[in-house]
Parts: C-alpha cells; sequence; structure tokens
C-alpha cells in the first residue's frame, strides 16, 4: 500500500515534468480536451438551464392547484372522444363553492374560474401582438404566486363589478412602456380601454411556456363583456393539502360529476390535471434534449480523448528504453500502467481545467449579454465535469499504458 | 569446467544448470543457449565474454532475470527464478541486481538524486530514507556534489557513477555491468573499473559482461562462451587464451 502511495507520488511527478519537457506537445493535445470540455459544460450547463426554466414555468401552475378543463394534460390518441365534450365554463366554479362550503372536512379550497385568449395589446405607437389575456376573479392571488412590482391585484369589487383594470406582464410592460410607469395608464385591448393598476414582478421566460410576463389578467366580469368570441375556459382549485393531491382529485371527480349531472354509468366528461400530470409529459422531451446534446457534444470530447490516447502511444514509443530502464529497476507492471495511465490522465485533468475556465467566462459573458438565455452553471457541473476529464484520461491511456506494462524488458532495453 | 579454484568461497548466489534459450526468428528457432551450467558465489567479480552470437548477452539477461530460460534449472539465492512470473522477477530485479548499463540508461530529466532514488521508490521505501540513502550511495561514488546534478550536466563518468549508484542502491546480491567502459574514453573506464574493483573489495558481487580484455583482465574468474556454451571458466585472465580459441578446446 504504501509502496502503491509512493509509486502514485513519483507517477504524478513524471507526468508533470513530462508535461514541461514538451509543452508544446501536451498544451496542443490538451486543447482537444479543452475544446470537449467547453462544449460538454456549456452543454451541460445549457440542459441545466432548461430543466431550470420548466420547473419555473411549471412553478406557474402551482403544485397544490387542480385544474378542471376539457382536454387533458397530456397527448390522446383518441381525440375524437374529447372533442365531442361540453366545454367547461366558468360558472362551475361558483357551484364548485358552494359544493364546497357544504362539504365537512373538504380537501378542497376554493374554486376559480379562468378564461383566456390571444390579443393584441396597444399603449401609443406601441404595439405586442399575442397577449395571453386571462379573465379571472380576484381570488386568482390565492391558487397563483403572482406578485406585484408596482401597483396592485384587482380586489373583490373591481373583480364583480367588471371594472376595466388589467394587471400587466413584465415584457408586455417593458414593450408599451420603455421609458414611463404603466400605473393608471390605459391601455388598448381589442379597442377596449383598460386601465394598467398592476405590474407583475418578472418571472424570466423559456420556450415560450406559461410565463406571466407576457400575459394581461382582468376581472372576469369585464372578460366576459368584451371579449364574447371564443375563448377557452377552465376552473382552478385550490387543495387543502398538498400531500392528499390525489383524494382531493377524487373529491373533485365526484363534485364535477355533480355538476355536468352524470349518471354512474358515463364515464367523465371533462379532465383533471395537476402540475405533475404536466410535468411527466415534458420530461421525456426534457431527457432527449439533454441526451441528444450530451451525445454531440460528448463527440467532440471523444476526439479530444483519441488525440490523448494518440499521443500517449508516441510518448510509449519514445520512451521505450525508459520503460525498459524502469523494469531493469524494478518496476512491475502495475507501476508502469499507472505512470502512463496518470500522464494522460494529468494531460485531460489539466484541459478540463482550462476548459471549464473558459466555459465559466462563457457562461458569465452569455448570462451578461442575454439574461433570459437558459445558462446554469453549478458546482455538480464542475465536479462532474472533473469527474468526465478523469474518466477520459483513464480511457484514452489505458490501451496504450497496457502495451507499455507489457513490454518484454529485453526488447525495450534494447530499443533504440 | 568447474569453479572450485575460486578465491573466496562464500555462498552460491547464482545456481544454473543446464539452461537453455530458444527464441525464434522468422521461421527458424534460434538456440541462443545451449545448456549453460554456471555457478557463481557471493563475492566474486567474474568476467563473461565472448565473441557477438555467443549467447552472451542472453546469458546476461538469464542472469539478471530479465528473461527466463526455456528449460534448465536457475536459483538466485536459493529461490527458483525460471518459473517466476513478471512482477516476481521485477521484484528480484529490484532488490537483488543491481544492473549498470553500457549506455547508462539514466532518466535525462531527472536529477542524480532522483535517478538513484528510483530503485528504493519501487521497494517502497519511504521519503526521508530513500534521500538519504541516495545521497549516501552518491557519496561513497564519489558525486557527493553533483546531487542535484541532471545527467546531461554530467561528464560520461560521471554519469556512469550515477548508474553505479543505483545500482548499489537497494544493496544488491549482484552488480551486473554489461559493458560499463564501452562508451567512455579508456581513462575515464579505468576510473570506473577501478571504482568496480573498489566495490568488490568491500564485498560486492560483480558479474562484468564483455568483450574487451582490457576490461575483462579486472575479473577474478573468466567465462568464455561460445556458440550458447560456456567453453571456458576459469581463475583469473589468461590474456593468450582469449584469443580465438581452437574448436578443438571447446567442452
Amino acid at each position: 500500500m504504501k509502496r502503491f502511495l509512493y509509486e502514485l507520488t513519483e507517477s504524478w511527478k513524471i507526468a508533470a515534468a513530462q508535461m514541461r519537457s514538451n509543452l508544446t506537445r501536451s498544451t496542443l493535445t490538451a486543447l482537444g480536451v479543452i475544446i470537449g470540455i467547453i462544449a460538454v459544460t456549456l452543454m451541460g450547463t445549457a440542459v441545466n438551464g432548461i430543466s431550470i426554466g420548466f420547473d419555473k414555468s411549471m412553478a406557474v401552475l402551482g403544485d397544490d392547484v387542480l385544474y378542471v378543463t376539457q382536454w387533458p394534460w397530456k397527448p390522446v390518441d383518441d381525440w375524437w372522444n374529447y372533442r365531442d365534450r361540453k366545454k367547461i365554463k366558468t360558472e362551475y366554479a361558483e357551484t364548485l363553492n358552494r359544493m364546497i362550503a357544504a362539504t365537512p372536512n373538504s380537501n378542497l379550497v376554493i374554486a376559480v374560474p379562468t378564461s383566456n385568449l390571444m390579443r393584441s395589446i396597444k399603449f401609443g405607437g406601441n404595439q405586442v401582438d399575442n397577449v395571453f389575456v386571462l379573465g379571472t376573479t380576484s381570488d386568482f392571488i390565492v391558487t397563483s404566486t403572482i406578485d406585484c412590482t408596482a401597483g396592485r391585484f384587482f380586489n373583490e369589487l373591481e373583480s364583480r363589478g367588471g371594472a376595466s383594470v388589467v394587471i400587466i406582464g413584465y415584457d408586455v410592460a417593458d414593450a408599451l412602456f420603455p421609458s414611463e410607469s404603466p400605473i393608471d395608464k390605459s391601455v388598448l385591448i381589442n379597442g377596449q380601454l383598460f386601465k394598467v393598476i398592476g405590474v407583475n414582478t418578472r418571472q424570466g421566460t423559456f420556450l415560450g411556456l406559461f410565463s406571466w410576463d407576457s400575459m394581461v389578467a382582468m376581472p372576469l366580469s369585464a372578460f366576459n363583456k368584451y371579449f364574447s368570441a371564443k375563448s377557452e375556459s377552465d376552473v382552478r382549485v385550490k387543495v387543502k393539502d398538498k400531500t392528499k393531491l390525489a383524494d382531493a382529485k377524487d373529491e373533485l371527480t365526484g363534485l364535477m360529476r355533480r355538476v355536468r349531472g352524470l349518471p354512474p354509468e358515463k364515464k367523465d366528461d371533462f379532465s383533471i390535471n395537476e402540475q405533475q400530470a404536466f410535468k411527466s409529459t415534458l420530461d421525456p422531451v426534457k431527457n432527449t434534449i439533454a441526451i441528444a446534446g450530451l451525445f454531440i457534444t460528448g463527440l467532440s470530447l471523444f476526439v479530444g480523448a483519441i488525440g490523448i490516447m494518440n499521443i500517449t502511444f508516441v510518448s510509449v514509443k519514445e520512451r521505450t528504453k525508459e520503460i525498459g530502464t524502469r523494469k531493469a529497476l524494478g518496476a512491475r507492471r502495475r507501476t508502469i500502467l499507472l505512470q502512463f495511465l496518470i500522464e494522460s490522465t494529468a494531460l485531460c485533468l489539466l484541459g478540463g481545467f482550462i476548459g471549464l475556465a473558459f466555459a465559466y467566462l462563457m457562461c458569465f459573458g452569455i448570462g451578461k449579454a442575454f439574461p433570459s438565455f437558459p445558462i446554469h452553471f453549478s458546482v455538480g457541473l464542475v465536479l462532474i465535469s472533473m469527474i468526465v476529464s478523469i474518466l477520459t484520461g483513464l480511457f484514452s491511456g489505458f490501451a496504450p499504458a497496457w502495451t507499455a506494462s507489457r513490454l518484454d524488458p529485453v526488447a525495450a532495453l534494447r530499443y533504440e | 569446467m568447474t569453479s572450485d579454484h575460486v578465491r573466496q568461497a562464500g555462498p552460491i548466489v547464482i545456481d544454473i544448470e543446464n539452461i537453455t534459450k530458444d527464441y525464434v526468428m522468422g521461421e527458424e528457432i534460434v538456440h541462443a543457449l545451449r545448456g549453460v551450467t554456471l555457478q557463481i558465489r557471493r563475492n566474486e567479480y567474474i568476467a563473461i565474454m565472448g565473441p557477438s552470437g555467443s549467447g552472451k548477452s542472453t546469458l546476461m539477461n538469464m542472469l539478471g532475470c530479465l528473461d527466463t530460460p526455456t528449460s534448465g534449472r536457475y536459483e538466485f539465492n536459493g529461490k527458483n527464478v525460471a518459473e517466476m512470473d513478471d512482477d516476481e522477477l521485477a521484484a528480484v530485479r529490484n532488490r537483488e541486481i543491481g544492473f549498470v548499463f553500457q549506455t547508462f540508461n539514466l532518466l535525462p530529466r531527472s536529477t542524480s538524486l532522483r535517478n538513484v532514488e528510483l530503485p528504493l521508490i519501487y521497494a517502497g521505501i519511504e521519503p526521508e530514507r530513500r534521500i538519504e540513502r541516495a545521497t549516501q550511495v552518491l557519496t561513497d561514488v564519489g558525486l557527493g556534489d553533483r546531487i542535484h546534478h541532471k545527467p546531461n550536466e554530467l561528464s560520461g563518468g560521471q554519469r556512469q557513477r550515477v548508474a553505479i549508484a543505483r545500482a548499489l542502491v537497494n544493496g544488491p546480491s549482484i552488480i551486473l555491468a554489461d559493458e560499463p567502459t564501452g562508451n567512455l574514453d579508456s581513462k575515464t573506464g579505468e576510473e570506473i573499473m577501478e571504482l568496480f574493483e573498489d566495490l568488490y573489495e568491500r564485498g560486492n558481487t560483480i558479474i562484468l559482461v564483455t568483450h574487451e580484455r582490457d576490461i575483462a583482465a579486472h575479473a577474478r574468474r573468466t567465462v568464455h562462451l561460445r556458440d550458447g556454451l560456456v567453453e571456458m571458466d576459469h581463475a583469473g585472465f589468461i590474456p593468450e587464451l582469449d584469443l580465438p580459441i581452437p574448436e578443438t578446446t571447446s567442452t
């Protein structure tokens, strides 16, 4: 064990000396690994960022909220069975709330109706198209983590009275009011003026998935008054205890069947969804992106590894006589194997460090230049990169090191 | 030929009986050694001579445990070496044999100290003792002031001294020197031979492999090889016998 330790130390010293004396060669070879590690690490940060972006978008849905919808949040093969379902009506919310209030120990807290459609929104010369316009009640804030940077959400009075007020998302505010406060200004939606009473805190957007940044919210009664056209309606129901989500779902299913007046033999003609269901359909997508991305960038690291393997073979060839001498002095096969493995690993580690440093700087730069770009550098990523570097070194050094350790000492000593 | 006329009757270190070594070279089988029997005792100073192709190098590789014989018995300090695997042989080379090569074979980018330390690392000696021991041996061969020099900062003679120090550092049973003066001018070569003489006087066992009569003349016993067989094995050095020997005298 002690000997192994000494041999290990010795091998590191030799590796360092070897790199110093073949500086150009080592640098060029390490370059392959540097590029490989940069590619893999950047891909890793992007995958990380995508993952965080997904989670952030998911958080908007809330993990303690059930969504009553016409369509389920998952791909369906028998779409025709869903197409003809009756639409979800916003009035259901009131009925549900009465039922919840009448149920002792209900797992449900409150039902909130929402309707939405896409519209353009204008202020002065500025216009934003395809804004997600949401109509809801003042109870909405119970079901959603929504904050206002400026102003406030509409109150019950405005909600019931159908006041022409809106809360606008950060990006909408930014586009319409580049240099002034949007509060108390009136914006034009569908030819109708609405007074801005609040601006949402910036949430960050990712792949256009649900983000409050590019939407506006208004009282449902105002929404119904001005946007009678085809809008989508859902009912969201807040759950009391999110650990009893399944129970809550069963309870809500029962209530909805009563609302719809379904006889026991009929199937549900509505869907109840939660964040988790959505996640499980998106996760495979996320994983596919991650695997494909890492595989492709991994190829560049593989090319780097081949470079290291090649140079280690050259090194073994050049130092055949040295290997013979070492064997004559008592180096065992394992000693020689270790020495060359460590030489290739040292090269890869060096490349890994440099690559990681570059990747960090690039991430930092990208983060500064494009704040919304999903990129996330983490300690775990550093550790993984280092482990990948070491594995690359071991992988690429193994064949040459094995060859070296198997050399016949007599032939090696005679080699010129 | 026996070796009972050897001056010092130390215990037997090397005991070889009827060893052979065959090589396959292309289609042909080369019989490099055809049955060599040899005993070497502690504190002998022996020269192995012979023209090229006599099996001299092959025998040296056998003696140095760099190679194993095709057949025959080889005992080193009573241990059967002929059937050892690579790692066991490496351990024997590390502890029992000190190699001195014609081309010195020093690690070019390492200092004298690091070169001499190497066998100690392979033997698993702790760092402080390694440095102490290596410094001591380097001082013994007259390089106490050169321990931090690299080979390219040393003369040929000094390099060979470093190599000799490296051979000595683990306190081996034998020192196996292959043409140790082959790459040195004759004056430096003489100095190296004086060093060997000195080591011999201090109780070391030295095996010189050479084709130079002047060098072999330093040994106390000479073994002549020819065509893979021991042709003569005699005490001292008999210059006239080292001349090409008629076939009739072969054993």
